[in-house]
């Protein structure tokens, strides 16, 4: 699968990463097209008042992008990571003054016809800025104070972004945990982490006495199991007292910093409400195309689900019913390898390359790509509650795959270094 | 690179793997294991709209039109595909109030939440143009346009029937029929159901969410063309339908006219009649209630085929042939007639001097004559030693000739009148009864009753010398030259053909020189018969009964007027101007046509 010579590694991109890169933009406009299609309205693909139309022109831009980024020099983005990463920061601020609101989110500027997204170009100047500060924090100094630094770096835009009310772009630096794991975080850390979101979905899945019960048996079992535990029981029962309390501040949290049709998603997930014709309504018919579609989809452009409008966003969020259900099992399949394979593809690179910088960046946007795919796609099939992030490189939107052409393509040229 | 780190690299692809594995189960139970999603599918986004074929029109003899069709629009709804409408508006749009709104839906719901159902039927081509504009605001309601009936004549509404929406019966026990659809609830409509309606089609159609047509679903692959109900030619004759109505327009009664040679009806009037475009349309229902409880004139019942009258002196024809039949008497034989025929202490009264052989007992229509044909048929000792061997053996007579039985011809609702059996007889006169216990059926009195189209077919016996063809209604199917093969059997009446020159004349010298002289016709040559049916609630039933010319029959018809008086009176004159009708195709006596148009009895 990563069989190669290292000599390639040094010398010439990474052909793979391209081939996949042009498959997965292939794949998008088509879909695109399919779902947009109307045979009456139709005079060919550079009508730029349909969707397939206008992504042509983000397309031939991005491939402008990817190639002015590959003529670069690779040093400029490991000594210019702290500028991109203000100047994107700037943007993302300027957006919650002058911004414009789109679908609930304030999250756009509008030059002339165009929409620009700061917050999609704000995921990879993240990615560098932490590549160029964890290059630089192994000075000796204090590991703990390193993680913190970067929880700052990461916490900073997710505060922007959360006020611009974008939470799905938000969520998404979560995704950087792959790279501090693979950094050497503490596995405790994150099996703590595990811990406090089973207790929250407990909480809010059931109820508050079901969580406390589960607590108050995790800790039966500790106490019985450890001897130390028992000789010291204040430390544990402290840790028993915060749990119980945050059980009892998650309905709180969950009711005071969500908004109601955030609620109402993960309700719907959690299967608390049931109401086909509302709520449930585009996960209903998300799933509705994708399950149509059977094991060999039924063909492009004859989609019945995508092509009438019966799932929402069908050529962003949900672009993925699209290939469901036209090109089936089959195609859903293809799909979910080709994301796998990019991604594992990033880290093997970054995993080799010489440079920690290159290995920081990649992982980071491994993890951003890694979740981009599970939220959309999850969602989609209902496994993750509708969150409204793009499909790499394959939803509709100017911003997301200037963006992702960008991230990858930096990445390409790192890795070329 | 440390060692940990290392391991991780490979917990992170575990962990990435599992994700990708779990989303690839799922996907799979999604779109390969799991139909739900590929059905909803398709709900979503077909839609079968049935095409209703056009029901078959329906001609007379003569290729004139009786029924044809009109494009009317209804509009369907599929509960299960409704969602949130501004009902406010569509009340606005259908005249109606939200409750009527809501109970519509849910009767809809309740026959099934995914077929169409009407909801609202017969819009105008002004509603509709109005609301096919509107109609994507409203998914789950759609159009669709069927045709209704419509006469150009408001004749023979009887025959014709009339198609009404199939109730909750027909529903479950015919799959082909949906709530809304029409099917004929009688006359010709009913008994042609199968031809009339066609076979319906269907269409797909994709639609988008908002419930537009998008186009065709397999570019029609699946589509099945609707097959137009075929056309039906009738065995009426328009104008003399039309003549026969205008006749017994103000009074009451029945005329019934056969071509005795094929058994084809001519012409069949119930009076009162009501006109079959009441019984079309929106203001269908309540204008069959006005009808229907129109209890003076009754205008819903079919009087031709169901309504019983005693037959009277015309069936002393029928006791004539049977009486030569069984050998009681022949043409020469005479019976004197004393003014009446005595029994016991009570007399059946007669009017005529002296005595009469067959041929003038029927001109004069002999009362004694009959009463003792009658009396000796069944109770000629020799051939049957009971009374009941004998009666059944009249009875098997009669019956053959179409009394007392159905023809199980093509219109719906025949009564079969009333030939009484031996066991009623033995019954109310404990086994102890003779032939004078039943002599009144001789001539016609008593207890046998008859319809009058039992009493047209028998007239058509007689026209004939001894065989009939079930009289029907629908002469050809699909085509003027394909015969309705129902119909073609000729049935023999059992009476040989000799045994109908002595009845024959006494009729043909019944019209010109005795009781029927108001039926003469210049220059054609009529066999007929007075009646005088007795009626115990009033005046007397007036009725006839001929066919002409006497030496080719081209027509055999019956007319029983209610109350008319004796049959000479209205029947005669109403029989023979629609003979005069067919076989001239016009009227020479106006006097007699403007005399009976005014009569009011």
């Amino acid at each position: 699968m990563f069989i190669e010579n290292r000599q390639k590694i040094s010398k010439g991109f990474d052909v793979q990463l391209i081939i996949l890169y042009i498959i997965f933009v292939m794949i998008g406009w088509f879909s695109i097209f399919s779902s947009s299609y109307d045979p009456v309205a139709f005079n060919g693909i550079f009508n730029l008042d349909t969707p397939y139309g206008r992504q042509l022109v983000w397309i031939g831009t991005s491939i402008l992008i990817a190639i002015v980024i590959l003529f670069l020099d690779s040093r400029i983005f490991q000594n210019y990571a702290y500028h991109i990463y203000l100047t994107c920061l700037i943007l993302l601020i300027l957006v919650l003054f002058v911004g414009t609101e789109i679908s609930g989110a304030k999250a756009w500027i509008k030059i002339g016809p165009f929409s620009l997204q700061p917050s999609e170009f704000m995921k990879m100047a993240t990615a560098l800025a932490l590549a160029k500060f964890l290059n630089e924090g192994k000075t000796g100094s204090e590991k703990r104070n390193t993680w913190l630094l970067c929880f700052v770096i990461i916490l900073i835009p997710v505060l922007v972004i959360m006020l611009q009310k974008d939470t799905g772009s938000a969520l998404v630096y979560a995704s950087f945990i792959v790279l501090f794991y693979r950094e050497g975080m503490s596995g405790r850390f994150f099996i703590w982490g595990a811990f406090i979101a089973v207790i929250a979905i407990v909480t809010l899945y059931l109820n508050e006495l079901y969580a406390v019960g589960l607590l108050v048996i995790i800790f039966l079992i500790y106490i019985l199991a450890n001897k130390n535990a028992r000789r010291n029981i204040r430390k544990p029962l402290v840790v028993l007292g915060i749990g119980i309390a945050f059980v009892f501040m998650v309905n709180v949290i969950y009711e005071n910093v969500f908004e109601p049709h955030q609620k109402q998603r993960i309700d719907s997930l959690l299967g608390k409400t049931s109401d086909p014709k509302g709520i449930d309504f585009n996960l209903n018919q998300s799933k509705i195309a994708i399950g149509s579609g059977g094991f060999a989809g039924k063909g492009f452009l004859k989609g019945t689900q995508t092509k009438f409008n019966f799932v929402p966003e069908q050529s962003t969020d949900f672009i993925f019913c699209s290939i469901g259900e036209e090109w089936g099992f089959l195609g859903s399949l293809a799909i979910v390898s080709l994301f796998v394979y990019l991604v594992f593809r990033i880290i093997w690179l970054a995993e080799k390359h010489r440079n920690p910088f290159v290995r920081y960046y990649g992982y980071g946007i491994a993890g951003i790509f890694f979740f981009h795919f599970l939220i959309n796609i999850g969602m989609t099939i209902g496994l993750v509650p509708i969150i409204g992030i793009p499909l790499p490189f394959i939803s509709y939107g100017g911003s997301s795959l200037w963006a992702f052409t960008t991230m990858l393509f930096v990445f390409i040229n790192l890795n070329d270094a | 690179m440390p060692e940990l780190l290392n391991k991780r690299i490979y917990i992170i692809f575990g962990i990435m793997l599992v994700f990708a594995v779990i989303y690839i189960v799922r996907l799979f139970s999604l779109q390969v294991t799991d139909d739900f999603y590929k059905r909803s599918a398709d709900e979503n986004a077909l839609r079968y709209i049935t095409e209703h074929p056009v029901r078959g029109l329906i001609y007379d003899r003569n290729d004139s039109l009786l029924v044809y069709n009109e494009p009317v629009y209804d509009l369907m709804v599929v509960p299960h595909e409704l969602r949130e409408f501004d009902t406010a508006d569509m009340c606005r749009l259908l005249e109606i109030d939200k409750e009527t709104l809501l109970k519509r839906i849910e009767r809809a719901r309740s026959y099934s939440p995914r077929l169409p159902s009407t909801f609202e039927q017969q819009m105008s081509k002004e509603d509709f143009a109005y609301l096919q504009e509107k109609l994507y605001q409203f998914p789950g309601f759609f159009v669709q346009s069927r045709t209704l009936r419509y006469y150009p004549e408001p004749i023979a509404a009887h025959v014709l029937g009339y198609v009404g929406e199939v109730n909750n019966d027909v529903l479950e026990n015919d799959a082909y029929y949906q709530l809304g659809d029409y099917i004929g609830i009688s006359g010709i409509e009913k008994t042609y159901e199968p031809e009339l309606r066609g076979v319906k089609g269907k269409r797909i159609v994709l639609v988008d969410v908002h419930n537009r047509e998008k186009g065709r679903y397999r570019n029609g692959e699946e589509d099945v063309m609707a097959i137009p109900g075929q056309p039906l030619w009738s065995t009426l004759d328009l104008s003399l339908q039309k003549y026969g109505e205008e006749l017994m327009r103000n009074k009451r009664g029945s005329i019934v006219a056969i071509e005795p040679s094929t058994g084809e009806i001519l012409c069949i009037v119930s009076s009162p009649g009501y006109d079959p475009n009441l019984l079309v349309g929106k203001n269908r229902s309540r204008n069959y209630a006005n009808l229907i409880n129109d209890n003076v004139n009754k205008p819903i019942y079919n009087r031709a085929l169901q309504a019983m009258y005693p037959p009277g002196s015309t069936f002393k024809l029928i006791n004539g042939l049977i009486a030569q039949q069984e050998g009681v008497l022949d043409q020469n034989t005479v019976y004197p007639c004393p003014g009446g025929y005595q029994i016991g202490s009570h007399t059946i009264g007669c009017h005529h001097g002296g005595a009469t052989n067959l041929v003038s007992a029927v001109q004069v229509s002999c009362n004694t004559y009959f009463c003792k044909a009658f009396y000796n048929i069944i109770s000629n000792k020799k051939k049957y030693p009971t009374i009941q061997e004998g009666y059944q053996a009249w009875k098997d007579h009669v019956n053959r000739m179409g009394f007392g039985v159905t023809f199980d011809t093509d219109l719906p609702f025949e009564n079969k009148g009333i030939i009484p059996s031996v066991d009623y007889f033995d019954r109310i006169y404990h086994g102890r009864w003779n032939g004078n216990s039943v002599v009144s059926m001789g001539i016609g009195q008593g207890e046998a009753a008859t319809t009058p189209l039992q009493m047209a077919n028998s007239i058509a016996i007689i026209a004939n010398r001894g065989y009939y063809i079930k009289p029907h209604i629908i002469k050809a199917i699909g085509s003027k030259d394909i015969p309705n093969d129902r119909f073609n059997d000729v049935i023999e009446s059992g009476i040989n053909e000799a045994h109908f020159d002595p009845i024959i004349r006494g009729m043909v010298a019944a019209v010109e020189a005795g009781t029927g002289r108001q039926a003469i016709i210049p220059g054609i040559k009529v066999a007929g018969k007075t009646g005088t049916a007795q009626n115990p609630h009033g005046k007397d039933h007036s009725v006839f009964v001929c066919f002409a010319p006497a030496e080719d029959p081209k027509i055999a018809i019956f007319v029983l007027v209610e109350n008319g008086g004796w049959g000479g009176s209205v029947a005669a004159p109403i029989a023979s101007l629609v003979v005069e009708k067919y076989l001239k195709g016009e009227i020479g006596r106006t006097d007699l046509e403007k005399r009976i148009l005014e009569l009011k009895p």
